[in-house]
């Protein structure tokens, strides 16, 4: 192993301090004792008992879940359906135009999509409510699914689908059976994305949401305008600790399959000669 | 025994699987086939041979059904073909990149467009296996695409476009990816399970020498058009245009005019202070006409004294010799400065070689052994 210079060690420490000394407190004081967040008096993992008697905060996380499987899926359903049109529709009129509709809620200010959602809703009569928020989440992750899957299409080899069709399958069979299966992981990354992005939303849910659908991004930013309580730590630690967890599995299973594929190839040189 | 040639071109009486009349196909502005006809009988095996952006390619696309012809028709057994899509056809294709289902494993591959007739479960089963054995892929059966070989997938390819029995199968660059040895093995391993099915191939390829030896006949192509339709002898042999004769295999070129000498005896008037070459022709030249003598260089024979008999002779000095083991290749200079390239066989082994650079030879041919072209 070589060694690094003091510089490199430097710069490496400032920036991950940077980067996660913030939320190494956070985790720190989520077993504080007290129940002033900024006195240390010993550690306890008294806040996360007290956690899981919070209703209000079970409730939240519930409705947090529901919307984000909700959206995810139906935004990776749009999503993959709008990339393949794109990646796959030819030159059709107006083809440019579509394409650069899809990608504008990416760059557009969260604070308009969600007014004009909420304009929206209000115009059509529609009460808000878990329904509204899994509507605005769709439209507005669905881009991102949108981009993932349709920079996968583009390196898909198009003469798999040709053969399909050649070979007697229709063109929903054809994509049923070779397409869907092949971009898979795309689509999958892309719905873990979804769901990430209305898992943490707070702006476009506080316009939408009603009083009976209070997300668990609302109901701490809310509890902290009261004032931070060591609970708010203990829910932020386990949130911490779930997406950590899900980062480690996507990237091992990537590792594992990127090992697999080479393994096999050396295999094929190997029995070939 | 007798055998009768195969030659379905010949006999007006058979009917063409395959018509093509007056195509035109565009992309665009475009044009990449450019008001083709064209006959593909029953079991032919037909090679669409040309430069890249000939048009081959999309002749088969169009055939397959991923390309529909701008105008003219499309017969396939008689029935107009265009707008039936590709998963109606009886026709199967073998793709340049092969293109396997990398999900799939090798039986399940094969066994991919027999599921989509929904035939019974045993029938499928049993083709598959008569596929695998054809193709010598028994032991590789439960592996996926890229755990096996280069020219075992190309096998899978074949067998998978094999398997559902079509009437035509198009290959498309079959062997573009394997290395020259396997090739050769390869091409003859196709012209026997072509043989064995009994099915029409049409296959394409810029690669003449294999075109030459896999085909009953060779459409040689270029910018849209079909320059010439024949058997490879004659594509060889007889060649129609420059281009043709050009293309397949190495020649000599004499650009001059046509005096006819009667008994479709010509003289070709090449260069100032050279007696005219003397060529035979079955098509007719004016006086004056202006015309183009090939001549393959193993129909060219060398040597250090002047041959007497011979209707054509010409000296000249060699330039260069590429010695290639089976052959050898003089480029001979002409006085004029024309570069003649002649070609002998080296049958006995190390013979003291007779000519060597810088010597004087005489090139000589026979009236019959070049021909004489008109474009």
């Amino acid at each position: 192993m070589k060694r690094l210079s003091w510089f490199n060690v430097t710069s490496l420490t400032l920036g991950f301090a940077f980067l996660y000394l913030p939320m190494v407190l956070l985790v720190i004081y989520s077993f504080n004792a007290s129940k002033l967040v900024t006195v240390w008096a010993g550690f306890s993992p008294r806040w996360y008992g007290e956690l899981m008697q919070n209703e209000a905060f079970l409730d939240a996380a519930l409705v947090t879940l529901k919307v984000a499987v909700a959206s995810s899926t139906l935004a990776t359903i749009l999503g993959t359906m709008a990339a393949y049109v794109l990646v796959r529709g030819g030159r059709f009129m107006g083809r440019t135009l579509f394409s650069g509709m899809i990608y504008a809620p990416l760059v557009m200010p969260e604070v308009i999509t969600g007014l004009s959602l909420l304009l929206l809703f209000i115009g059509i009569g529609m009460d808000r409510g878990v329904l509204t928020i899994v509507l605005a989440h769709t439209t507005f992750s669905m881009c991102y699914v949108s981009v993932v899957v349709s920079s996968r299409l583009m390196t898909f080899d198009r003469s798999l689908e040709e053969a399909a069709l050649d070979l007697g399958s229709s063109p929903w069979t054809a994509f049923r059976l070779i397409t869907l299966p092949i971009i898979a992981p795309a689509v999958i990354s892309g719905w873990l994305l979804a769901f990430t992005l209305s898992l943490d939303d707070l702006v476009i849910a506080s316009f939408v949401s009603g009083p009976s659908s209070t997300t668990l991004p609302i109901k701490i930013f809310s509890a902290v305008r009261l004032g931070v309580s060591p609970e708010i730590n203990a829910l932020s630690t386990l949130m911490i600790g779930i997406v950590t967890i899900g980062v480690i599995i996507a990237s091992l299973i990537s590792k594992r399959n990127s090992l697999r594929a080479q393994n096999d190839a050396q295999a094929a040189e190997r029995a070939t000669g | 025994m007798s055998q009768t040639v195969f030659a379905p071109w010949a006999d007006p009486d058979q009917k063409p699987l395959i018509r093509f009349e007056n195509v035109t196909k565009k992309f665009g502005e475009f044009v990449a086939i450019d008001d083709l006809s064209l006959d593909i009988y029953e079991q032919e095996f037909f090679a669409l041979l040309g430069p890249s952006g000939c048009g081959k390619t999309t002749m088969m696309r169009m055939l397959a059904g991923f390309e529909n012809p701008t105008s003219g028709r499309m017969l396939l057994a008689g029935q107009d073909i265009a707008g039936v899509p590709p998963n109606k056809r009886a026709v199967n294709m073998m793709f340049q990149s092969y293109a396997l289902f990398p999900h799939l494993s090798i039986w399940d591959n094969i066994a991919f467009g027999l599921r989509r007739d929904n035939k019974p479960k045993d029938e499928i089963n049993a083709r598959v296996e008569e596929m695998l054995k054809l193709t010598r892929l028994e032991k590789f059966a439960r592996r996926k695409p890229h755990q096996i070989s280069g020219g075992q997938r190309q096998r899978v390819a074949l067998a998978r476009s094999l398997a559902k029995a079509p009437k035509l199968l198009l290959l498309d660059e079959p062997m573009g990816a394997l290395d020259k040895k396997l090739r050769q093995d390869t091409q003859f391993e196709l012209m026997d399970i072509q043989e064995t099915t009994g099915t029409t191939f049409v296959i394409v390829t810029h690669d003449q020498e294999e075109a030459m030896t896999v085909a009953s006949r060779v459409a040689v192509m270029d910018e849209g058009r079909i320059i010439q339709v024949a058997t490879p002898a004659d594509i060889y042999e007889a060649p129609n245009s420059i281009y043709v004769a050009d293309f397949i295999g190495d020649v000599n070129l004499f650009n001059g005019t046509t005096s006819p000498e009667g008994d479709d005896r010509y003289a070709v008037h090449w260069a100032e202070g050279h007696p005219p070459l003397i060529a035979t022709s079955a098509q007719p030249f004016s006086d004056g006409q202006s015309s183009h003598f090939a001549i393959r260089p193993e129909k060219i024979a060398i040597s250090t004294e002047r041959p007497t008999e011979t209707a054509n002779v010409l000296q000249g000095k060699v330039l260069d010799i590429a010695y290639l083991g089976n052959i050898s290749t003089y480029h001979v200079a002409l006085p004029s400065g024309q570069i003649i390239k002649a070609q002998t066989a080296n049958t006995r082994r190390i013979s003291r070689r007779a000519i060597t650079w810088e010597d004087p030879v005489w090139l000589s041919w026979n009236a019959t052994a070049g021909v004489l072209l008109d474009r």
